[in-house]
């Protein structure tokens, strides 16, 4: 009863509120290292060098007056965040932030959950939530979040044949679609596959980047051409939600490059004896460590690069990442075949 | 307010003032315009009003002079009255203006009197002259011709021979050459300017106007300012136009005049022929009158309007009603 | 979405989306509608609406005296005011046939170059955060701001400078004020550099801006663009060179052309004359001389009956200005600006015909506009 209902509902309760915190805080982060960049401090009104900011921009939003335009398509437009939110919370279902430990005297696993088909699980779920934002900018009945959503159904779908493709010379790698046994393969094998598929690693980076909307990709709430894009119409907790989901998707993003590249909750040089002493430190800060380091790329990123343009983006998606995804997979196939 | 996409009729569109709804704007304004003149013709030291080019001008003719400028302007399709009308009144005007004019503000003319001599110490010639008539209303520039020591650049006088009657009169003032061109040769010597290696004036840096309402011979004169990108030199064409003379427009000359002309035909409603697109570009579609006619008062039946905007619903509302109807 | 009206009298077609940029958009830089018509994300046609900020400066500096007018320039391309307060005084001073001192013309340089600066750093700014590139923005304002400070010890004034008399300057520089603009040359130097870094090499920039918007020499001239715009196009064309006015026939400088007329080459043109303003602050502010500040100007300023045109180069390009005296009134007979900007709007339709709505904001910053003086 307790191995099978309690502990798992725990771990729920637990993932939800640390992603939904991390998620705020996030939002934190990414404004104070944009500001650092532009030579600036960020918030700092809020609470000590403004680390309560989150608090106060989630009570602004929860009071804000929640508009539905008058001639949008109303339950479309209600439901558009929610589809675009829940995807991407319960893609946390399957990343491993550590392996089985036991705590209390009970073997508990960092996980929530270990299906076999786990990387499957991730790819698919996370692609619903691109209906999320072309129900959006169908529904609001405005010209901006129109073209917006135009753009991000053809880039989501693009990206994620490229993204979906690099991740299959992973799975070759570990045989295995499991996320924990992606990592323990890693082990296995002696190499984090960053090492062994540093081009699968680059794609899915970029890929990521893309399926997240972030800069340089995020054409589809370019704020300078289309107003803010796929959200123009929104406003209060549902604007919220659209935000939060942008943020929990980034996540999503380091924590699967995290365990598929990284190595996931392994210490660096795990087969080496003479590091084992980083056994010592929780295998979950490692992964969060690693993860942060992508979030700091990503915001990294953002604070840097031009934004491209639509069809740019299409050309790159198509004519080179989606080669290269597939050259790559064979090569990791005859590669793999031949030291077999 | 929306993109017209009507193309507005090749007159001014004044005949629009002819349906009786827009009676409305005349009557507000008469009142108003009194109302805003009468202090500023009271108080000659306050900042100048609109029709202070002649500022000691007796008052209730100032105020007739700026009303019934107005009402022709939005009532009239016949469009005749302003210019015989307005030299009338300054006729009248001008023999009590140069006495009164010392005895009512003496400081202003003791200090105007001055400045006059140091003014012209380099212009080349005629500047003096220029300014001998001294009581006279405003009928348009000086234009003073040449001084004999200076010769007009050669893209002039070859300009006189290939289009022949396009150089009506030649003028030069602080370094500026002008020609004065005739409405009908505008185009020839735009062309031949634009297109003759020795002036090449590729280039047209501007393009617009000035309003001499009580001039005879066409109260606007539209201005070219013209440059070249080869030669690096400049000049400068005056054509004169009455209110409705139709002009032919440069456009096909310089794509530049596109705007330029749009922005003349808005303020002044200088009658643009030609043109591929000829709407108003600053002000509202639907506004009425040219703001920067030298008749329409600085505080004009728009803004009077605007500050009250009950009235303007009302006078829009009748409007449609006569459109519908 | 009432907006299906664009003047080319098409009723709304299926097979195209008529969209309304502005007047309240963040990339139009001001009150800038422009209507587009687009086929899927590529612009068939546009119309540029212009007007939302017309105060009517040229009617009302009909109706204030020669000095007051000093201070309505302030109000046209209200990022560059002191630039309009020079030509309008240098206009004057030309019918006036006044000799300003050289002292007073030299600060005049200064004050344009220092000027062209500032407005080239929010171009730079606003440009790139057009097209994405969040950081520069930010990077430029904080060099803007030096010169803000520079500006306000000369004249008290950050924004709307009023810095100008007619005949010269309306203050003597402050004591400390040169070297401060040398150190302000030294810091603006590098900090040229840090934009360029960002930028200039940067692969996804070079794909946003190349090709985009080409404009031949000859076209841009025809169609009366000026400034950078134009000299992007490979025309040189400089009133600084061309035509001197205050002290640029005394320093040495370069006019910066481009060679192939698209946005890349009007970005490195503007960047390239950070560097040659630099260099004409340097040589100004180290060759200034000692002497009166202001000319022999008369207590009242009448002009005599007359009228001139005369044109300075604008951070924006040719800024003109039509001057008539009607030699009886303190004030002008007829006030004209030639503004610059919007001279470069009306290339704009030309610009983006056939580019994507991405580029539409990419050429509006292009060609760098001030609604402020687009609309006066």
């Amino acid at each position: 009863m307790i191995d099978q209902v309690l502990i798992p509902l725990l771990k729920i309760v637990i993932v939800l509120n640390a992603t939904l915190v991390a998620v705020t805080y996030m939002v934190l982060l990414e404004r104070k290292v944009i500001a650092w960049a532009q030579s600036r401090l960020g918030p700092m009104r809020v609470g000590p060098y403004g680390v309560l900011q989150p608090i106060a921009d989630a009570i602004k939003l929860m009071i804000k007056e929640d508009i539905t335009p008058v001639r949008a398509d109303k339950w479309v437009f209600t439901a558009a965040p929610i589809i675009s939110m829940v995807p991407a919370l319960i893609v946390y279902a399957v990343i491993p932030f550590g392996p089985t430990v036991s705590l209390f005297g009970r073997k508990v696993s960092l996980y929530i959950t270990d299906i076999n088909v786990g990387l499957l699980y991730i790819v698919s779920v996370a692609s619903v939530g691109v209906y999320g934002i072309i129900l959006a900018g169908y529904s609001s009945n405005s010209k901006y979040p129109l073209l917006a959503s135009l753009r991000a159904s053809a880039q989501l779908i693009s990206y994620e044949v490229a993204v979906t493709l690099t991740l299959v010379s992973v799975i070759l790698m570990a045989g295995s679609l499991s996320m924990v046994e992606i990592v323990n393969a890693q082990y296995n094998q002696h190499v984090w596959f960053v090492f062994a598929q540093p081009f699968a690693f680059v794609l899915v980076l970029i890929g990521g980047l893309a399926e997240t909307n972030r800069a340089p990709f995020d054409l589809p709430e370019a704020e300078q051409e289309l107003t803010g894009g796929f959200h123009t119409e929104y406003s209060g907790m549902r604007f919220a939600l659209f935000f939060l989901a942008e943020y929990a998707n980034m996540i999503v993003v380091s924590s699967v490059v995290t365990t598929l590249f990284l190595g996931g909750w392994l210490p660096p040089f795990p087969n080496v004896g003479a590091l084992h002493l980083l056994y010592y430190v929780p295998s979950w800060t490692w992964f969060l460590i690693k993860s942060f380091l992508f979030l700091y790329l990503f915001i990294w990123i953002r604070a840097t690069l031009p934004r491209y343009r639509y069809d740019q983006l299409m050309r790159l998606g198509w004519k080179v990442l989606i080669p290269l995804a597939i050259l790559n997979l064979v090569v990791t196939g005859i590669v793999k075949v031949m030291l077999m | 307010m929306g993109v017209d996409d009507r193309k507005p009729p090749e007159t001014p569109p004044t005949a629009a003032a002819d349906k009786p709804s827009s009676q409305a704007p005349a009557e507000p304004l008469k009142g108003e315009v009194s109302r805003t003149d009468a202090p500023g013709a009271g108080a000659s030291a306050a900042p100048p009003g609109a029709p202070r080019t002649e500022p000691p001008a007796p008052k209730p003719a100032n105020i007739e002079a700026a009303v019934t400028a107005t009402v022709s302007e939005t009532s009239s399709a016949t469009g005749q009255p302003t210019a015989p009308a307005d030299p009338a009144v300054r006729a009248a005007a001008p023999a009590p203006k140069a006495s009164g004019a010392e005895a009512a503000a003496p400081t202003a003319a003791a200090k105007a009197a001055p400045p006059a001599k140091p003014a012209p110490p380099k212009p080349p010639a005629g500047g003096a002259e220029a300014h001998v008539p001294k009581a006279a209303p405003p009928t348009g520039p000086p234009d003073p011709p040449p001084p004999a020591d200076k010769t007009p650049p050669a893209f002039i006088t070859t300009l006189q021979t290939a289009v022949p009657g396009g150089v009506a009169a030649l003028s030069f003032w602080v370094g500026d050459w002008t020609i004065i061109v005739p409405v009908a040769q505008l185009l020839d010597v735009a062309r031949r300017l634009r297109d003759a290696p020795d002036a090449a004036f590729d280039y047209l840096s501007d393009l617009t106007a000035t309003d001499w309402p009580p001039r005879t011979e066409g109260r606007f004169d539209v201005l070219y300012m013209l440059y070249s990108t080869r030669h690096r030199h400049r000049v400068r064409l005056k054509v004169k136009v009455a209110e409705h003379q139709p002009i032919p427009s440069v456009t096909g000359v310089w794509a530049a005049a596109n705007w330029l002309e749009r922005e003349v035909y808005d303020m002044f409603g200088v009658n643009f022929t030609g043109h591929p697109d000829r709407r108003r570009i600053l002000m509202p579609e639907d506004w009425q009158g040219f703001p920067e006619r030298k008749d329409y008062p600085l505080e004009g039946p728009g803004e009077l309007l605007m500050e009250n905007p009950l009235d303007w619903l009302k006078l829009r509302q009748a409007r449609e009603e006569a459109e519908i109807e | 979405m009432e907006t299906q009206t664009v003047h080319h009298g098409a009723m709304f077609d299926t097979n195209e989306l008529v969209i309304n940029m502005g007047p309240q958009h963040p990339s139009t830089h001001g009150v800038l509608r422009v209507v587009l018509r687009l086929d899927g994300e590529k612009v068939v046609d546009c119309d540029v609406v212009i007007g939302y900020l017309h105060r009517g400066i040229e009617k009302l500096s009909e109706n204030r005296n020669w000095t007051q007018i000093v201070l309505l320039t302030d109000r046209m391309d209200y990022v560059a005011a002191a630039t309009s307060n020079v030509g309008y005084c240098e206009t004057v001073e030309k019918l006036l046939q006044l000799e300003v001192p050289r002292r007073a013309r030299y600060v005049r340089t200064i004050l344009c170059e220092l000027q062209r600066i500032a407005s080239h750093c929010l171009w730079v700014g606003t440009h790139a955060m057009d097209i994405g590139a969040m950081t520069v923005f930010l990077y430029a304002f904080r060099e803007r701001e030096l010169i803000l400070d520079l500006f306000e010890e000369f004249c008290g004034a950050r924004l709307t400078y009023n810095s100008m008399r007619i005949g010269g300057l309306p203050l003597d520089v402050p004591p400390g004020w040169a070297k401060k603009v040398l150190e302000f040359c030294t810091i603006m130097e590098a900090k040229v550099g840090e934009y360029e870094e960002l930028l200039t090499h940067n692969r996804i920039w070079l794909e946003r801006t190349k090709g985009i918007g080409i404009i031949s020499g000859p076209e841009a001239t025809g169609l009366g663009l000026c400034g950078p715009a134009l000299r992007g196009s490979g025309v040189a064309r400089d009133v600084r060179k061309d035509e001197p006015y205050a002290a640029y026939d005394e320093v040495q400088f370069d006019v910066v052309i481009g060679t192939n007329g698209d946005t890349y080459d009007r970005y490195l043109v503007r960047m390239e004359e950070f560097r040659q303003s630099l260099r004409i602050i340097r040589q100004a502010t180290e060759g200034i001389p000692e002497g009166p500040i202001v000319g022999k100007v008369p207590r009242l300023i009448k002009p005599a009956a007359g009228e001139t045109y005369h044109a300075i180069e604008s951070p924006k390009g040719e800024l003109g200005y039509f001057i008539v005296s009607d030699g009886k009134s303190t004030n002008p007979y007829r006030f004209r600006v030639r503004p610059p900007s919007f001279c470069n709007l009306q290339g704009l339709r030309r610009l983006v015909r056939g580019h994507l709505v991405a580029d539409v904001v990419a050429l509006i910053g292009s060609i760098d506009i001030v609604l402020g003086e687009v609309d006066r």
